[in-house]
């Protein structure tokens, strides 16, 4: 593994961008940041800035509003960037499914590296699936 | 050749260094305050190596060169500045009036901040930036008046002289030199941009400021530099307070005992204050403060 893709698995600053969720699987992004469970740990930061991210902790059902947007900022995230779907609406649309305003997934739009379902995921089930994508890139399996 | 070396070994790699070790701790000891584990000791590095080694984004909207060569400034003015103050200590290889030297080289971060933040052609960074300048306006005028201090005790300008006279008793040691300090650690955390006077920054409210636009090699840079600052800055206040570093015996530990204790003090400052705005640091640096450093060069020049 390069020196490039190490050093990110060791510093992954997140940003987190929510297509139109319903604010639970936003606040329990924001749990793994508490002395509790403290992300700071594996050298996670959570980014405020698109152009500091490394990873992109996506939530919600990808609305029509919002997908242009997220399109935008994909472009802009500096590469190599990757991809976490938060949440059972960002995977497969949850219970939106039918709606008029959800017309795809988020892995038809963008690259995903993992999923992590729930809804909303424990903050557990989020650290558990970033070590997986962790391990996942580490281990060449892209 | 002699400055070349010193420039080379003690301003580029033993600043670097220290700088990421001193950054550590001020994110550990952050972390043990609010109860949490904390980064690990390489941290810091690998932050730095990761961004090296990321896409640079240059907006559309940007002034290319300018936003690209305003991260080197900020670099080798805190480069320099860390070669003047080595250069004293090891070596008494000064010159006349390199105190001022070193004051002006250590402004050239604030001023790459500024001129990097009007470049990207953010609104945010354009706020974050003039923000940054109202602040610079605000810490130099009680900052210098407290460098005055151990200028007025060694009766030189030269770092070397300063060095040199407190040799037998050191200027904290003084009542006036003790108000200067503190004057001086206030100055020096609004230099930091550390939380009370994070104004320019301010994360949760112009999400970094300035550096909003930065990515990748550009934006480690920045960071590189803050760091480093975060060793040259208290270095500077040893070299001017406590009679430099000593590396012998007992005086080693001392010395190590100094240095923490600032980087501490800054730590604790930073972790148990809210943010001010721009018009109460402003108002804050103007009004008690300089009342505290003139105070200080009134006492100094009494010799108290």
């Amino acid at each position: 593994m390069s020196l490039k893709l190490k050093a990110l698995l060791k510093s992954p600053w997140v940003f987190h961008l929510s297509t139109g969720s319903c604010n639970n699987c936003d606040i329990e992004i924001l749990d793994c940041l508490t002395p509790r469970f403290d992300i700071e740990r594996f050298g996670m930061l959570l980014a405020g800035s698109i152009k500091h991210a490394d990873v992109l902790l996506v939530t919600g059902s990808c609305n029509r509003m919002s997908v242009e947007r997220m399109k935008e900022l994909w472009e802009q995230v500096p590469k190599p960037c990757l991809v976490v779907a938060v949440g059972t609406c960002t995977a497969s649309r949850g219970i939106f499914k039918d709606s008029y305003n959800c017309p795809v997934p988020l892995d038809k739009i963008i690259p995903v590296d993992v999923y992590i379902p729930g809804c909303p995921p424990k903050p557990e089930a989020i650290i558990a699936g970033v070590v997986k994508l962790i391990e996942k890139v580490g281990s060449g399996n892209d | 050749m002699m400055f070349l070396l010193y420039f080379l070994v003690f301003g580029l790699v033993v600043t670097i260094v220290m700088g990421l070790v001193t950054s550590w701790i001020d994110r550990k000891v952050t972390a043990r305050v609010q109860y949490r584990v904390g980064p690990p000791f390489l941290q810091p590095l690998i932050d730095i190596v990761k961004l090296l080694g990321k896409e640079t984004v240059i907006p559309a909207g940007a002034a290319r060169e300018m936003f690209l060569f305003a991260p080197l400034l900020g670099f080798a003015g805190v480069v320099s500045a860390s070669t003047v103050l080595w250069a004293n200590q090891l070596h008494a290889a000064g010159f006349m009036g390199d105190l001022i030297v070193a004051v002006y080289l250590l402004t050239i971060p604030s001023l790459s901040i500024i001129l990097g933040g009007f470049a990207s052609g953010n609104p945010l960074a354009s706020l974050g930036a003039s923000r940054e300048m109202k602040l610079v306006v605000a810490y130099e005028l009680p900052f210098i008046l407290a460098i005055l201090v151990p200028v007025i005790w060694a009766g030189s300008f030269g770092l070397g002289d300063i060095i040199e006279s407190q040799k037998s008793f050191m200027t904290a040691g003084h009542i006036s030199g003790m108000i200067a300090l503190a004057v001086a650690i206030l100055c020096i955390q609004a230099k930091l941009a550390m939380v009370p006077f994070d104004i320019p920054e301010a994360e949760t409210e112009i999400v970094e400021g300035p550096l909003v636009e930065y990515s990748g090699p550009a934006l480690g840079i920045f960071k590189l530099t803050r760091s480093m600052l975060l060793f040259t800055l208290p270095f500077f206040l040893l070299v001017l307070f406590f009679g430099g570093l000593r590396f012998s015996g007992p005086g080693f530990f001392r010395t190590l005992l100094e240095y923490v204790g600032i980087v501490a003090i800054l730590t604790v400052i930073r972790n148990t204050n809210p943010r001010v705005r721009i018009d109460q640091a402003v108002r804050f640096f103007w009004g008690p403060v300089t009342i505290l450093a003139v105070i200080a060069v009134v006492l100094a020049l009494n010799g108290i």
